[in-house]
């Protein structure tokens, strides 16, 4: 099982030649926590190598000018089964007292879907998690309870992965 | 006063009336739900309790908590299959008589949710009587729904016996026909075997899974 | 004291016969736990020792059904999420796929979406107001917030069609124009509305029974509140002065003048005076924005995104095709993801959806508000007798479709 190593890459701009202040911010302390970052439509994306996500949350947490006190969404994707790496995680922060918000995305192959959990960091991602891990199939390491959340605690598979039918597999019956 | 009065005098002093009649109108004229709001149409069956459309009106005077005390289940929102048992269960515990109307689209076909995480369609678990489209249906659609229902518990007859067990039901034997042994006057071909009732029984007409 | 045994992991614990200690489950059919919401109470006497919610019982999901639909059939999904809020769940879809496009929004309808979200929060906040008195025991309270709320819901209804699923908004705009006369009901609305809070206040907020079963009850400090991702009324009735509509603000909110409630006492009471001074605060942004309506165009001039007008495509050949390709193949979305966060009546309602090109979205999730508040649940409750937790899930106001999706 191959590790997802990103490459550690200088910060590329898509749209603004100006970085956003968060992401330099994070570039400046730890450029290996940043693999690439994405401003688009007013919002930074930041990809995260896994191994780092946890600190990097901390750092961005704690840190005097960024104070991302607030998990907004913890959102998983599926990019398709033929994708390499196939499942994305974004982790929606915000500042309560800042008012800024940033999007980090951790980047995973399928067969080693996991990372850690940021409930150390901020209580509330608890259920989003287990709602990721649910619906897709990403485990989270550490999470201090990981099970089913919406669906059936029987329910075999993940609902929204991509090779997931719309209508299941069979239609119900009481038996 | 002058009700009474005409009444007396134009009626006799004892009053005749079918069986069937009385206690389907006792009935229908007292159908308490029970609180089975899931999704949107809940709300719009609170909507229909409330006072503008007041369905206390029509007999329903409280939504009883417990199944246990309650006549209809109305199957308000979508049931999705980890409720599908406890709904069930539900409609299980309500004592006979008991009724069912399956309110809004969801609850009848699936609704917009065509996917794997909603019944399509809750007589697929329960009988059910009325059916009420409308996504959500307008709080006097359902108030015409339980006056529907209320006819229909007027056609029924007691002579459905909803209490009585499927094999009960069915082989109930005619008096004078008891099958006799040797010695007995009775002629052999007057015995009548055990007949079916001709009326089937409410949960077979119902069994539509 | 039991409480003193260590509790092995949910869905574990045995009931000791000869202990005090007793773990039953409330739900998922309950009359007081507004949904389908089943919760494992651990219970020392009357004192809970551990709630967990259980929840999934109204799962339908909507967002592996947004996959399968294009963007404006999504609208009509979205309703039905928080079916008590569901112009506010239009709004942040319709939003979020508008600033995908990046499309401009004309200010009619910018004004228009304003008046009718606000419209909602109050006719939202009935329910919770109705609903949570009558959990406590106050049955009157329930019908007069019922008929205020009949008054709201005929004024959506004369301009959508739909008393709750109303799908008022489109890409780019409305669905149509507000009719006639809709001023004017409005204004009628607005004339009548501070009585009937003034009623509301008089029923219940001098109560004693009802002061003392709300005072005191299901504290969460500021510190935990934002740890937990409490937002919304909750999040202002621990103090914490947040409100999206002024942090990041939206949909032209910062032209409107309004104040941000928020009280420090951090429990059931103060959640509740923060809800009935928005419904004030609401009320002043409906009477704002009827008096900034002007005349305008209420569809965005993107004529291969916003469907054209009846006449015009009966007319004109072009708008004939261009609402053909709308309705049968969609409009490409070009690719890219974003996260609209908006303020709903629950709390921060955000829409996260990501595009890879095409008429229909790769992902849509929704940030339900109730969802993250239910998860503080357990944190609130613990330690609370079980009475006081029918108050609490009440005074968190949650909509299980939300919650579920």
């Amino acid at each position: 099982m191959e590790q997802v190593n990103q490459p550690v890459e200088k910060s590329e701009n898509q749209t603004s030649s100006t970085p956003s202040p968060i992401a330099a911010a994070l570039q400046h302390e730890h450029p290996e926590w940043v693999s690439r970052v994405v401003e688009a439509l007013g919002e930074t994306t930041i990809m995260v190598p896994r191994e780092h996500l946890v600190s990097a949350c901390a750092f961005l947490k704690s840190a005097p000018g960024l104070e991302f006190n607030f998990l907004s969404d913890v959102c998983g994707f599926d990019r398709g089964p033929e994708e390499e790496p196939r499942f994305e995680v974004n982790y929606h922060l915000f500042s309560t007292t800042k008012f800024h918000r940033v999007r980090l995305k951790v980047l995973l192959n399928e067969d080693d879907a996991h990372v850690a959990s940021v409930t150390s960091v901020w209580r509330t991602a608890n259920w989003h998690e287990r709602e990721t891990y649910d619906l897709f199939g990403v485990i989270f390491d550490d999470h201090p309870d990981l099970r089913r959340i919406l669906l059936p605690d029987d329910w075999q598979g993940h609902a929204l992965r991509k090779d997931f039918p719309l209508r299941g597999y069979e239609p119900y019956s009481l038996e | 006063m002058g009700l009474e009065n005409v009444i007396a005098e134009s009626l006799p002093e004892v009053l005749v009336a079918p069986l069937d009649s009385l206690i389907n109108w006792a009935r229908k004229s007292s159908l308490w739900p029970a609180t089975f709001g899931l999704a949107c149409c809940a709300i719009e069956m609170m909507n229909a309790t409330s006072g503008r459309n007041d369905l206390a009106r029509f007999g329903s005077e409280v939504f009883r908590a417990s199944p246990r005390q309650a006549d209809v289940m109305i199957v308000s929102g979508r049931v999705s299959r980890k409720m599908a048992p406890v709904l069930r269960r539900i409609y299980d515990q309500m004592p006979e008589p008991k009724w069912v109307i399956s309110m809004g689209a969801c609850a009848t076909s699936g609704g917009v949710f065509d996917n794997y995480a909603i019944v399509q369609g809750v007589d697929k678990i329960v009988p059910v009587d009325v059916y009420i489209p409308g996504c959500p249906p307008r709080p006097e659609m359902l108030i015409h729904a339980v006056m529907m229902l209320q006819d229909k518990v007027m056609k029924e007859s007691i002579r459905d016996r909803r209490d009585a067990p499927d094999e009960e039901a069915r082989e109930a034997i005619t008096p004078g026909t008891l099958p006799v042994t040797d010695g007995s006057t009775l002629r052999e071909d007057n015995v009548a075997q055990p007949k079916p009732y001709t009326i089937a029984s409410r949960h077979e007409k119902r069994r539509s899974f | 004291m039991s409480t003193s045994l260590d509790i092995p992991p949910q869905f574990e614990v045995v009931d000791q016969p000869l202990d005090t200690q007793m773990t039953i489950s409330m739900g998922p059919q309950h009359p007081s736990t507004h949904g389908v919401l089943r919760l494992e109470l651990v219970l020392d006497s009357e004192l809970v020792v551990k709630a967990t919610p259980d929840i999934g019982y109204l799962h339908t999901g909507m967002e592996k059904l947004f996959e399968y639909r294009k963007y404006q059939q999504g609208i009509v999904i979205t309703d039905r999420m928080d079916y008590l809020n569901p112009l506010g769940n239009n709004l942040a879809y319709v939003m979020a796929v508008e600033k995908l496009l990046q499309l401009e929004i004309p200010e009619r309808a910018q004004t228009i979406r304003v008046l009718t979200c606000e419209l909602q929060r109050i006719a939202s906040h009935l329910v919770w107001l109705g609903t949570h008195a009558l959990d406590i025991g106050a049955m009157t309270v329930f019908f007069y917030a019922f008929r205020e709320r009949e008054k709201i819901l005929n004024l959506i209804e004369a301009a959508s069609g739909g008393r709750l699923t109303p799908s008022y908004f489109r890409i780019g705009g409305l669905m149509m124009d507000l009719p006639a006369g809709f001023d004017r009901r409005v204004k009628q609305f607005i004339d009548e509305f501070p009585k009937a809070v003034e009623e509301f206040h008089k029923l219940v907020t001098g109560n004693r029974i009802f002061q003392k079963r709300t005072q005191g009850i299901g504290y969460i400090s500021a510190e935990d509140a934002i740890d937990w991702g409490l937002s919304g009324p909750c999040l202002r009735g621990s103090g914490v002065a947040l409100d999206i509509r002024r942090a990041n603000p939206y949909c032209t909110y910062e032209q409107y003048d309004f104040e941000i409630p928020t009280e420090a006492d951090c429990d059931v009471w103060a959640r509740y005076m923060v809800r009935m001074s928005e419904m004030t605060e609401s009320h002043k942004i409906v009477t704002q924005a009827l008096s900034r309506l002007k005349p305008g165009p209420v569809k965005a001039d993107a004529p291969k995104i916003v469907l054209p007008d009846r006449e015009a495509m009966k007319t004109h050949m072009d708008a004939l095709i261009h609402h053909f390709l709308i309705v049968a193949e969609g409009f490409d979305v070009p690719a890219g993801e974003v996260y609209m966060p908006i303020e709903a009546s629950k709390g921060e309602l955000g829409v996260y959806i990501q595009s890879t090109g095409g008429p229909k979205p790769a992902r849509v999730h929704f940030r339900g508000p109730s969802f993250v508040n239910l998860s503080a649940l357990p944190h609130i409750a613990e330690g609370e007798m079980i009475a006081d937790v029918v108050a609490i899930i009440g005074s968190l106001d949650i909509v299980l479709g939300e919650i579920d999706r």
